[in-house]
């Protein structure tokens, strides 16, 4: 079963085409990679499906209902979470508060299949920021600050995970952490989209992999699929 | 253990201030001059801490303030007459409330600067419009009020303070003020969290009107004679700007000490010094910007955390 479909989405910006014409589906329980060049058009499609931008055509599809055009809260109440690429935390208020943000407003609509972590002390267990609740979001190491974005995402009880480069920037240590809670998070039934450029992670966790350039999708398989696609390799190093 | 104690502190101390207040016309009752300058500063503090309670935690800065004020003192112009002063003030009260929503959800897209600059345009427009109706449809530029008593503007100005921080506080306490914070943190991630950012400003900027409303409803009374250029003064948006900055906003009560100390200050120069008062206040605003930045707040809190740090070195 699909959690989200998208046909024909456009968006221009002037005369730039950000996406242009995309098609594509990702299935529930699934670990789905967007790679491609620098702008590429990864990030607009995460704006697209999580409310910050209306495409320009096209529509999205979650859970069966038409959700084009909706506004982020909307979106994010019907069980899409998503993390940025540069990290937005509430950075004056302490980590609990972070989480519990996502708590009160997110989790508020009844999902039916929503993977309940529990509350937001239980949900900063799972993510590995226990005993870090009174800290300001601020004073918390980069790794932990996305940690702490990937908290306040689940803590709205999401259905589909937007995992924005939740690696870049992070230690070697710390990407192999950070993998494993991505793992763990699917398994607890959560589907995941994730942009990503550290090629190993991705290569590893994805279940299967979507590659954009210039705004199109030029390719699409599992890792061993896109590792072997001669598109994707002349994108990449050129021809 | 140790925050309770404290919030039982600071609610002694809100219930001695409210003592006070009530009890101020048994010591004062011969000079309705004390009373009003006392519900002078009372104006000022609703003012700042309305202006505050949007303003602070969301870091729009509204000029508004005289807008909302405005239409409050034009509710007991238009009515003091023939309603109840309870309903004349409720009036005020609630037409300020819908024009700040109707505004609000159309111009809270605004950011920054743009938002400011509008508010600041919103005071001009209604007083200038206000004045061409009165001028060519009424064919007057005043009105007259029916004023009440000095005790009981007092009064009036009183339950007012009592309203408005009562409802400051449960705003900061409940989810709603947890989710204004997070919009002045940072607005793309609070929608993306769930929170509907457009709907809890706009609540909380009619909120914050409804009391600036009141206020300019129960003010007007001792006017005896309101017109446009009086009840939309723009003086009054920068004012609670001004005390906000002079005693703080992270904290109740910050804005009420900055609004208490700052009107104090305001008669003392105005009645000793009428020629340069304006010249001391500008020197005033700057010393307090270079030596204190965070305001009477900010020397408040250094000397409670010097105090506590002497027992324990906890948190």
């Amino acid at each position: 079963m699909n959690i989200l479909e998208a046909k024909g989405l456009n968006k221009h910006f002037g005369g730039l085409a950000a996406t242009s014409n995309v098609d594509g589906y990702i299935r529930k329980g699934e670990i789905l990679g967007l790679i491609g060049p620098n702008g590429a058009g990864k990030t607009t499609l995460f704006n697209l499906v999580s409310g910050a931008l209306k495409p320009d055509s096209g529509t999205i599809t979650f859970k069966g209902v038409d959700i084009t055009g909706f506004k982020p809260h909307k979106i994010a109440r019907m069980g899409i979470a998503r993390t940025f690429q540069s990290v937005k935390i509430f950075s004056r208020m302490s980590v609990l508060d972070n989480t519990r943000l996502g708590y009160l407003f997110g989790s508020t609509k009844e999902k039916e299949d929503k993977a309940d972590l529990g509350d937001a002390d239980a949900i900063l267990d799972f993510v590995g920021l226990s005993g870090l609740g009174d800290r300001r979001a601020i004073d918390l190491t980069l790794a932990n600050q996305k940690r702490l974005e990937v908290a306040r995402a689940l803590a709205t009880k999401p259905g589909l995970l937007l995992l924005d480069e939740v690696m870049a920037g992070l230690t070697p240590t710390e990407v192999a952490q950070a993998m494993e809670l991505v793992k763990k998070i699917r398994d607890r039934g959560i589907t995941i989209m994730m942009i990503e450029h550290v090629m190993k992670a991705i290569m590893t966790i994805c279940d299967r992999i979507v590659v954009l350039d210039h705004g199109e999708k030029i390719a699409e398989g599992t890792p061993e699929e896109i590792t072997c696609n001669k598109t994707v390799i002349e994108v990449y190093l050129g021809e | 253990m140790k925050t309770r104690k404290k919030r039982y502190g600071s609610i002694i101390s809100y219930i001695v201030l409210l003592i006070l207040l009530v009890l101020m016309p048994v010591f004062i009752s011969s000079s309705s001059y004390k009373l009003i300058f006392v519900a002078n500063i009372l104006m000022y503090v609703v003012l700042t801490v309305s202006w505050a309670m949007f303003s602070g935690p969301t870091g729009y800065i509204s000029l508004a303030t005289s807008a909302f004020f405005g239409v409050g003192v034009y509710s007991t112009a238009l009515f003091s007459a023939e309603l109840p002063l309870i309903l004349v003030i409720l009036i005020g009260g609630i037409a300020s409330f819908c024009l700040a929503y109707l505004v609000g959800s159309i111009t809270l897209r605004l950011k920054g600067m743009y938002f400011t600059m509008f508010t600041f345009g919103l005071v001009e427009l209604i007083r200038n419009l206000l004045h061409w109706y009165e001028v060519n449809i009424t064919g007057t530029v005043g009105r007259m009020v029916i004023s009440p008593d000095a005790t009981t503007i007092y009064y009036t100005m009183v339950c007012i303070f009592i309203a408005v921080i009562f409802a400051s506080y449960l705003i900061k306490r409940s989810r709603f003020g947890l989710a204004l914070q997070g919009i002045g943190e940072s607005e793309d991630a609070a929608a993306h969290t769930g929170i509907n950012v457009t709907r809890v400003k706009s609540v909380t900027f009619a909120v914050s009107a409804f009391f600036m409303g009141l206020t300019g409803a129960a003010m007007s009374l001792r006017w005896s004679y309101v017109d446009p250029t009086m009840a939309f003064d723009i003086s009054r948006s920068f004012m609670p700007v001004l005390m906000a900055i002079f005693g703080g906003m992270g904290h109740l009560y910050a804005p009420i000490a900055g609004a208490s100390v700052f009107s104090i200050l305001e008669e003392i120069f105005t009645t000793k010094f009428p020629y340069y008062y304006m010249l001391l206040f500008g020197l005033t605003m700057l010393l307090v910007i270079r030596f204190m930045p965070l305001g009477i707040e900010g020397i408040i809190e250094r000397l409670l955390k010097r105090k506590n740090s002497g027992y324990a070195e906890k948190s």
